[in-house]
C-alpha cells in the first residue's frame, strides 16, 4: 500500500508566477485558505489560522524545509495535536513546460501517524470543507 | 482494541513481507483458514507460517478464532480500510486546494 499522495497538475502560468503563489505567505493563504502570521522562512515554524468560515478555530503550523527558488518548496506539517512527530512532508516541485508549469505535489510520511480516530477528526476538521469547496468552485464558475 | 493504537508504520511493516502479503491475499477472500490449510502448497514450515500470522495478528489485520482443537485465521479489513479512507480524504483535499491554486495563478 502507498503511504504517500502524489498529484501532478499543469498550470498555464510561468514558473515564477507559480513560485510566488506557493511561497509568498499572502498568496499561499489566498488559495490554501489560511491567514499566516508572517513570511515563510527556511527552517522556521510558520504559524497561522485557517480562514474558512466555521473553521477559524483551527490553527495552522508547519516547518519550512526547503526553498529552492522556482524548483522546490517543502514543509513538514503535523497531522495531530500539532506534534512534529506526526508530521507529514509536503513537497511542491516545479517544472517549466511549453505551456507554463508542471506542478508535482507529494505528501509523504503517513506511516508515522497512529491509526487513531482522533486523527481523522482533526483532518476532517480543517479539511472538512471539501463539500463547501465544491460550492465555492461552483460560485466562481458561475460568477466568471 | 490494541490494534487501533498501533502506529500506521507497524501496519506497513507487517505488509512489507512477501510471505505475509501472500497470506493476506489468501485470507482477504473472507474465508477463515487453518494453519494446515495455509501451510499446504507452501515451502515454509508450519512454525514459520504461524510466526507470520502472529505478526499480522499483532497489527489487527488478522484474527484467530478457535474452532474445536484448531485455530483458524481470518482477515480483518479495518486497519487497512482506516488507512485508505484517511489517504483518500487527504487526497481529495489536495485536489480541491490545487484546483484553487490553478484558478489563482491562471487569472
Amino acid at each position: 500500500m502507498n503511504d504517500r499522495i502524489e498529484k501532478r497538475i499543469e498550470l498555464k502560468a510561468p514558473v515564477s508566477r507559480v513560485w510566488r503563489a506557493l511561497t509568498d505567505h499572502h498568496e499561499f493563504g489566498e488559495w490554501f485558505r489560511v491567514k499566516l502570521n508572517g513570511p515563510f522562512v527556511l527552517g522556521q515554524i510558520s504559524r497561522g489560522q485557517i480562514t474558512y468560515p466555521g473553521y477559524e478555530h483551527v490553527k495552522w503550523e508547519a516547518v519550512v524545509q526547503k526553498m529552492e527558488p522556482e524548483r522546490l518548496f517543502s514543509f513538514t506539517w503535523p497531522q495531530m495535536d500539532y506534534s512534529m512527530e506526526t508530521a507529514t512532508l509536503v513537497e511542491f516541485r516545479l517544472e517549466k513546460t511549453a505551456s507554463g508549469t508542471l506542478l508535482l505535489l507529494t505528501e509523504s510520511g503517513f506511516d508515522k501517524i497512529p491509526s487513531d480516530r482522533r486523527l481523522e477528526a482533526f483532518r476532517r476538521n480543517d479539511g472538512g470543507w471539501t463539500e463547501q469547496m465544491k460550492n465555492i468552485e461552483k460560485h466562481v464558475a458561475t460568477a466568471s | 482494541m490494541p490494534a487501533k493504537r498501533q502506529p500506521r508504520a507497524a501496519i506497513f511493516a507487517a505488509l512489507g513481507d512477501e510471505t505475509r502479503l501472500l497470506l493476506v491475499a489468501k485470507l482477504c477472500a473472507g474465508q477463515p483458514y487453518s494453519i494446515s490449510q495455509l501451510t499446504r502448497g507452501s515451502k515454509l514450515t508450519r512454525q514459520a507460517i504461524t510466526k507470520h500470522l502472529r505478526v499480522l495478528e499483532s497489527v489487527g489485520i488478522v484474527h484467530s478464532v478457535r474452532r474445536g482443537r484448531e485455530s483458524r485465521f481470518e482477515f480483518d479489513p479495518q486497519p487497512i480500510e482506516g488507512m485508505r479512507e484517511y489517504l483518500e480524504l487527504v487526497s481529495e483535499q489536495w485536489d480541491h486546494a490545487l484546483c484553487r491554486l490553478k484558478s489563482f495563478v491562471e487569472d
